[in-house]
């Protein structure tokens, strides 16, 4: 019950911010810098995932060479910073991680 | 009919780039013990990859609700800059029309549509266009979360390899081809920092914390530099 719970609640914060300015925002006019504040929040929210994940491997913090996660996002930063297509980067650092994790 | 086959035909990298993500999205669910109706019922209905990703993390994490629905929205906020830079393209449009749209603009139909407008010579979107990118991506979505439950069930042991690395790397891809100001790389560097921090605070509240610190240094670093750039002009 509290799954459906879930999906309806995402149903509605979901399709509302994809849906309410395309109705309104001719009506409606968002501050210029309200707009500009909302091109940091992928950055923020999906950095704060990266970090929470792959510094901690099963819930403890692990900063040392030996965390695989370490070396497929090192591996996935530099494939990216590179310009590499998202599939390729992706396929890049989930390599790495499984090649550091069957070394360490 | 040429028009919606042109927008599906676009998409096709993107939808590809899904296609994994959906995959991963289904054995995920899977090895969160949910059942198959849930999880194929956040692709039919909610149809948003990051946020569903995040709420799957949370759940497993046992997060609450209320948590979970706050994140999502969050992290969907960024859509709403996707629908007002659309209106000045779908402004003529019935509002019914438009009300259907909203629940197909996705990162990625949203970049292929607005690649096209520039393309074209009115500035206006193409309606078969539009929609053929985002039914091609929503059924793709549906698909590939299905193919997920059942490799989950099938593979149990593949589940439990490289479900989150996939996730870490994606979200990092993302992340840096999205980066294109000084603040952006503050943003994200403040982010990962709190991150770390917060990471012990009850119930995931360290990530709404840490995301939103983020997100104010990094737009005061960017309004800062400029107003330093203007005054020495």
């Amino acid at each position: 019950m509290t799954e459906w719970l879930i999906v309806f609640g995402m149903v509605a914060v979901t399709y509302l911010p994809r849906t309410l300015p395309l109705l309104f925002a001719n009506r409606l006019n968002l501050p210029a810098q309200f707009q500009q504040a909302l091109t940091y929040v992928p950055i923020a929210v999906l950095s704060v995932i990266i970090a929470q994940t792959a510094f901690f491997p099963a819930g403890i913090l692990h900063l040392n060479s030996e965390n695989p996660y370490l070396w497929g996002l090192t591996a996935a930063v530099i494939a990216a910073l590179l310009r590499w297509p998202l599939l390729l980067t992706v396929l890049l650092g989930m390599t790495v991680y499984a090649l550091a994790k069957w070394l360490f | 009919m040429t028009q919606f086959l042109h927008g599906a035909r676009d998409s096709l990298p993107l939808v590809l780039a899904a296609t994994p993500f959906g995959i991963v999205f289904g054995a995920m669910g899977q090895a969160a013990g949910l059942s198959d109706w849930i999880i194929l019922a956040f692709s039919v209905f909610v149809f948003a990859g990051s946020s569903q990703f995040v709420a799957m993390t949370l759940i497993t994490s046992g997060a609450s609700t209320l948590l979970i629905i706050l994140t999502t929205w969050v992290i969907n906020l960024r859509h709403m800059l996707y629908g007002v830079s659309l209106i000045p393209s779908a402004r003529r449009l019935p509002k019914k029309t438009r009300a259907v749209m909203g629940f197909f603009l996705t990162d990625e139909t949203y970049a292929t549509v607005i690649n096209h407008i520039g393309r074209t010579q009115n500035q206006e979107i193409n309606l078969s266009y539009f929609f053929g990118s985002g039914v091609f991506m929503y059924l793709n979505w549906i698909i590939s979360t299905y193919v997920g439950i059942v490799a989950g069930h099938q593979f149990p042991q593949l589940t439990s390899f490289g479900l989150d690395i996939a996730m870490v790397v994606a979200f990092t891809g993302i992340v840096i081809a999205n980066v294109r100001l000084p603040g952006h790389w503050v943003c994200a560097f403040i982010a990962t920092i709190s991150g770390i921090l917060t990471f012990h605070w009850p119930h995931k509240t360290g990530l709404l914390f840490s995301s939103f610190i983020a997100i104010i240094a990094g737009f005061y670093t960017d309004l800062y530099l400029l107003k330093r750039g203007q005054s020495n002009d």
